[in-house]
């Protein structure tokens, strides 16, 4: 299991106060156009200090270097927030890089003789090797089982306990590497190269220094260079227009470099500039503590834009299996006949539906479970071909299976199928049930219904996706009467019944068509086309290597619910980012009021009269609010890490909540703080 | 503030307001070429053109195609204008016998007047000739008008469409807007100002004899012109007593129209629409000022009709309409509470039946304050730069108040089109901020707002700030600069900022007190004023270039609704926060300081 780590970890601290200094190198300021007009500024306003020393100072030399050592603050915190956020991830990679131990492996010769293994180290296997791996190993590299099954730890990848089974064909055939075979054995074709598995990528995604930028991250980050140059300009005419003023009023000194250099710095969205990589990468690794593994971080930042859900029926809208829930028995039979029929007949069968019939039947009439062997009787299996199951006992031809299938099997004996038995049929699947037929010979005994049972409080989770503008279409198997039962008990929007792989590929295709996005999760090979198609497409952890290929998210706990929580974490992301922005702009109404009027002080005493918040002095203004602006960065570093709170609330609810909260706030706040810094400024006379 | 201030107010955005329905509406039938009544009457005269011009109306343009298209075409008005006015002296229609302006002041006075700025740095009346006025200044007036209006209905189209590569004909749009929406409108309007007393003739200049003969100190002038001073540098001082007026005549009552219609504000006098030969009564000032804000404030309409959800254009008329409000109430408070100087000699500056009170230095006695503080904001907000009152004579902070509503980027209606798409640009920049609150990839009328819009938007709100910023730094710190000042002080530095926020929004009112016809400040103000207009444009078509081509994303419960009061506000607290917060150290430099220094005295 991973260990989750706090806000502010000791282990996180050290390596990002490092990783904050190294960060101070130029090429990686560069990146960063807002922190780096910055970085320039404190450059300047040390060089200005080293003047002051000299005694050419156009200011006293302790305000100018306590100027510089805020600005230096300002650059280090921003970094430190990018750092922490990094060393977050780079931990929970470190944790998956457990995985890669470097194991052995019993690599074959031929998939069908296991008796001439040789033994290789794991990270020497290439693609399309084939390997032994019995109980105990651990699976060499990621691959497909194409011999045996066998009980599979995968809690390394995915913290969960329970072990799962992964046998040849069908949608369980994946394994990962670096996760270990509990019982039986298995024989695996590795799917990747070393250096290309599942797990090196994720490592690799998580760690990457040169973090691809989103599109809404490149698309704010013009806004904030727009602004930045702006605010570049603004200041840096101050000085030929405070020349101008004093040399026409003749009273005065001209604004000073460091007051100017000072507004620049609380002008421009520094908090927003400084906390922007941080807030991407958080997001990254807040989907990485939900066990979801994204391919990149667009794929993060698309989750958010989700306007359409298709989740499969069964797994994520009902539990997996189909329940008996009523017994109808056909005209002249007892429900107690029926039941016990049914009862027999399911005794053998050891899926979920015939153990929930056999339960149902105790529930019902308390007929107690009979042993099989005792009485004789014989097992009738399902097959593909009769699409029944039953028992013969005593002479008896007990059958349980789908309506037309017995209705085939009655009629075949030479009866009539009874009328009324085919309406209870359709008024049990216009229930969005399943109806299973029971005869005993010739004779139709009536109807077993099972019933899909939807999980509990998943209409509440709809309803807030609605309320969010997400509209949730079910897919299903089912015929359209079944499946519109269940939309409706389920409370999803839509539904697509009988669906195919391809029928879901055009559903997918319309809608982006119209302009939506859209998300799904899969697991099967046949979902992959629909996964490649999908904006946003989560592929299960357990589901094959196509299906993992074809998605941009892989979840490793395989939950299809979790699919909500990527949409809800993508939001986030663009929530913080929005909120921060508002906020970063926002300041700038109190940073004016405290600087404006202390820069030209000495030209205009009168702009004293726009010190609203009653600063003690010049000085003690312009650094209350550059040790403000700075200090708000640290502030912000556990918001801008865990992401604004999400709500499932419609857009105009969210907006005038987060204009309020980050709009006015970002107004009222800075007041408050620059006026509480200034006052332990005078309080400790350092101004 | 009075009631009289209020009432005045009320109606008129009551009458505008009234007229922004069936007149956007119509904008709209034009634009979209729809079969209505004008443009059948007009479909020959308009084949016609098209058949002249060898231009093919059903062919549409890419934004490329489309911003060269107008930038030809503008390019070759401002050179057809120039020429103009250095031949004026050979052509007819020059009872006077004018010469021909300076290279300097022809170049600035062609490029203010194709870009529907209207910045005028000579004396009209003693520099252009009828034929100039007529010929030139009067055919951009329409041009450039309809120059914006296309703008911003090529922007509407970027919104309304989905999955196409074009935004409509540059030809036909201009066209159109010109023959059906321009020309009727302004016909009408000339024909009523006439009816009040807005002459409209080719005579020469009037002299007459004066009532009552005027005598007056002034400044001695030796025989080159130059004003004499003493040994110590004071003026020598001279009596005159004069008998006689030369009255200016021409065909005033056509410009006057579309001057105010298509937020030009050139006037065709000096004096502008102070002249009684422009603005003759109370009525006609209302009716001007109705001029100008119809067609801005229709737009809205137009773009909401256009887009298949009126709801987007009264969001945006909303916001335009409060801030104009809350404009209009700082300067006609400040106007009507009077100079503190003047209270301190005990003159009463009261309202009263008698006198309408407040500072009255500058102001016209028949528009009174509320009559001059409302045109005088509406001609700021708006890029009309018309003036009736002298804004250099206003308080501090009713001075302010034209120089902020500028600053505000000429977004409160702004110019005819321009001030649409201005706003449009902030409401892009709002909702892109805004919509990532919410945690959606920002969409504006179902247009995603990626990395192309918010480089464009950012370039066409950028460039304004740049140019008044960088321009006033460059002439407060020169000679030639510093020359042109009347006024010392934190009075003289708000005058030349004035006069480089009103070049690079294309609004063209003056603060006066700035000497400007100086080969510096004619050269600087027509290059502040060429970038200011056409650099925005350019991005403005870019993003509806950009825009057309997206597909167009289905509202939902998750959208940004951007019609409600909400929306309002975050619109208007963009055009505040990115848009003016710039320039608040340059305010406080400026009108804010001598506030302070005047009242705290």
């Amino acid at each position: 299991m991973r260990r989750k780590l706090s806000m502010f970890d000791r282990t996180l601290i050290g390596p990002a106060i490092a990783d904050s200094l190294r960060k101070l190198d130029p090429r990686v300021q560069w990146r960063n156009p807002v922190m780096f007009v910055v970085y320039i500024g404190s450059i300047l306003t040390t060089a200005l200090w080293v003047q002051a020393l000299l005694g050419y100072g156009e200011a006293p030399a302790w305000f100018i270097f306590t100027v510089a050592i805020w600005l230096w603050f300002t650059v280090l915190f921003a970094n430190f927030a990018e750092a922490l956020a990094e060393g977050r991830s780079k931990a929970q990679a470190a944790s998956l890089k457990g995985l890669k131990q470097t194991v052995e492996a019993k690599r074959l010769a031929d998939a069908k003789d296991r008796s001439r293994v040789t033994r290789v180290r794991a990270d020497r296997l290439r693609k399309g090797e084939i390997v032994l791996v019995e109980a105990g190993d651990f699976i060499p590299g990621d691959g497909e089982v194409i011999e045996g099954a066998a009980s599979v730890d995968e809690s390394a990848v995915t913290g969960e306990s329970a072990p799962v089974i992964r046998e040849s064909g069908g949608d369980f055939s994946s394994v990962t590497g670096g996760t270990r075979v509990l019982s039986d054995w298995i024989v695996v074709r590795i799917t990747a190269n070393p250096g290309e598995t599942f797990i090196d990528r994720m490592i690799a995604m998580v760690e990457s220094a040169k973090r691809q930028k989103t599109p809404n991250e490149i698309a704010l980050t013009i806004l904030l260079v727009a602004l930045t140059l702006v605010f570049v300009f603004a200041t840096a005419t101050l000085l030929p227009f405070s020349l101008y003023s004093v040399a026409v009023t003749r009273l005065g000194t001209p604004v000073t470099i460091t007051a100017l250099i000072a507004l620049l710095v609380c002008l421009i969205p520094t908090t927003i500039g400084g906390l922007l990589s941080a807030i991407g990468v958080a997001g990254m690794s807040r989907m990485m503590q939900a066990n979801v593994i994204a391919m990149s971080g667009r794929a993060v930042e698309a989750a958010g834009d989700v306007d359409v859900l298709l989740l499969d029926k069964t797994g994520t809208i009902t539990l997996g299996n189909r329940q008996a829930a009523a017994f109808t028995p056909a005209a002249g039979v007892t429900e107690e006949e029926l039941a016990g029929a049914a009862q027999l007949a399911s005794l053998a069968d050891e899926t979920p539906e015939g153990r929930s019939i056999v339960v149902l039947a105790k529930q019902r009439f308390q007929l107690r479970e009979r042993d099989l062997t005792s009485l004789h009787g014989t097992f009738v299996p399902f097959s593909a071909h009769t699409r029944m199951s039953g028992v013969d006992i005593a002479g008896r031809q007990i059958r349980k299976g789908a309506a037309d299938a017995i209705q085939r099997q009655v009629e075949s004996l030479g009866q009539v199928f009874p009328r009324a038995v085919l309406a209870t049929v359709q008024e049990v699947a216009r229930r969005g049930s399943t109806p299973l037929l029971v005869s005993d010979g010739p004779r139709v005994l009536g109807v077993i219904e099972l019933k899909d049972i939807v999980k509990g409080g998943i209409k509440e989770r709809f309803g807030e996706l609605r309320r969010m503008g997400i509209k949730t279409i079910m897919i299903t198997g089912d015929n359209p009467l079944t499946a519109a039962a269940i939309a409706a008990e389920a409370g999803v929007d839509d539904f697509l019944a009988e669906a195919t792989p391809e029928a879901k590929l055009n559903l997918i295709r319309s809608h982006q068509a119209e302009g939506r996005l859209v998300a799904m999760t899969g697991d099967g090979t046949n979902d992959a086309p629909a996964l490649a198609q999908a904006d946003v497409a989560v592929a299960m952890n357990t589901g094959t290597q196509a299906a993992k290929e074809a998605g941009n998210m892989v979840d490793l706990d395989s939950n299809p619910t979790k699919l909500i929580e990527v949409v809800e974490t993508g939001k986030q992301m663009l929530m913080t980012r929005g909120s921060l922005t508002t906020f970063s702009i926002a300041n700038d109404v109190a940073k004016y009021f405290a600087i404006i009027p202390a820069a030209f002080a000495t030209t205009y005493p009168q702009l004293n009269a726009l010190n609203i918040m009653h600063l003690a002095s010049p000085f003690s203004a312009i650094l209350s609010a550059v040790i403000f602006n700075a200090l708000v960065i640290v502030a912000l570093i556990p918001l801008a890490l865990k992401g604004v709170r999400y709500r499932p609330l419609g857009a105009a609810q969210l907006l005038r909540r987060n204009l309020l909260v980050y709009g006015l706030g970002g107004i009222i706040v800075p007041f408050i703080g620059i006026k509480l810094i200034d006052m332990c400024l005078s309080f400790l006379h350092l101004v | 503030m009075t009631v009289e201030s209020w009432g005045l107010l009320g109606l008129f955005l009551g009458v505008a307001l009234l007229c922004v329905k069936p007149l956007g509406l119509y904008i709209a039938n034009v634009m979209a070429g729809a079969p209505i009544w004008p443009l059948r009457a007009g479909r020959r005269l308009e084949a016609g053109i098209y058949r002249l011009c060898g231009i093919d109306p059903a062919q549409e343009m890419g934004w490329k195609r489309y911003a060269v298209a107008l930038l030809v075409f503008n390019a070759l008005g401002a050179l057809l204008l120039y020429g103009l006015q250095r031949l004026q002296y050979f052509l007819p229609l020059n009872p006077q016998h004018l010469p021909a302006p300076s290279p300097d002041s022809a170049f600035n006075t062609a490029v203010s007047f194709i870009t529907n700025t209207n910045w005028q740095s000579y004396t009209p009346e003693t520099t252009m000739s009828y034929l100039t006025q007529m010929a030139g200044l009067a055919v951009q007036n329409f041009l450039s008008a309809a120059t914006g209006i296309v703008v911003a209905i090529a922007l509407i189209r970027g919104l309304a469409r989905h999955s196409v590569k074009v935004i409509g004909n540059f030809w036909t749009d201009l066209t159109r807007v010109t023959l059906y929406v321009l020309l009727p409108i302004a016909f009408v309007l000339a024909l009523v100002l006439v009816s009040q007393g807005v002459i409209q003739n080719f005579s020469a200049y009037k002299t007459v004899t004066m009532l009552q003969p005027v005598t007056y100190q002034q400044q001695k002038v030796n025989a080159a012109g130059a004003p004499v001073t003493d040994a110590a540098g004071n003026p020598v001082m001279q009596t005159v007593t004069k008998r006689t007026q030369t009255l200016p005549m021409g065909p005033v009552a056509s410009q006057e129209a579309i001057k105010e219609l298509g937020t030009n504000g050139g006037g065709f006098f000096n004096a502008n629409s102070a002249h009684p030969y422009e603005n003759p009564n109370a009525f006609t000032n209302l009716l001007e000022m109705l001029a100008i804000i119809v067609i801005p404030a229709a737009l809205t309409y137009t773009f909401g009709h256009m887009v298949g959800d009126t709801r987007q254009g009264w969001a945006v008329l909303a916001a335009m309409a409060i801030l104009f409000v809350g404009l209009y109430a700082l300067c006609t408070s400040s106007e009507q509470a009077g100079n503190p100087r003047i209270a301190a000699l005990g003159v009463s500056q009261t309202a009263s039946a008698l006198q309408s009170g407040g500072n009255m230095e500058g102001k016209e006695v028949r528009f009174g304050i509320a009559g001059s503080t409302l045109f005088a904001t509406l001609a700021t907000t708006t890029s009309t730069g018309a003036a009736n009152s002298m804004y250099d004579s206003y308080m501090p902070l009713g001075g302010l108040v034209p120089l902020f509503d500028m600053m505000l980027g000429e977004v409160v209606f702004g110019g005819v089109g321009a001030g649409l798409y201005s706003m449009l640009i902030f409401a892009i920049i709002g909702v892109f901020i805004a919509g990532l609150m919410v945690g959606r990839t920002p969409e504006y009328i179902g247009k995603k707002i990626e990395a192309f819009e918010m480089k464009m938007s950012s370039i066409a709100i950028l460039v304004m700030p740049l140019i008044v910023l960088v321009g006033t730094a460059v002439a407060v710190s020169v000679k030639a600069g510093q020359a042109g000042v009347a006024n010392p002080g934190a009075h003289g530095f708000s005058e030349i900022l004035y006069a480089f926020t009103s070049a690079s929004n294309n609004n063209g009112s003056a603060f006066a007190g700035l000497s400007a016809d100086t080969p510096f400040y004619n050269t600087a103000l027509g290059l502040a004023i060429w970038i200011g207009r056409f650099w925005p444009i350019a991005a403005v078509l870019a993003v509806a270039g950009s825009l057309a081509a997206k597909k167009r994303i289905p509202v939902t419960e998750g959208t940004l609704p951007t019609h409600g009061p909400t929306f309002v506000i975050l619109l208007i607290g963009t055009v505040v926060l990115v848009g003016a917060l710039t320039f608040v150290p340059a305010l406080a430099l400026g009108p804010i300081v001598e506030h302070l220094m005047l009242w705290s005295h």
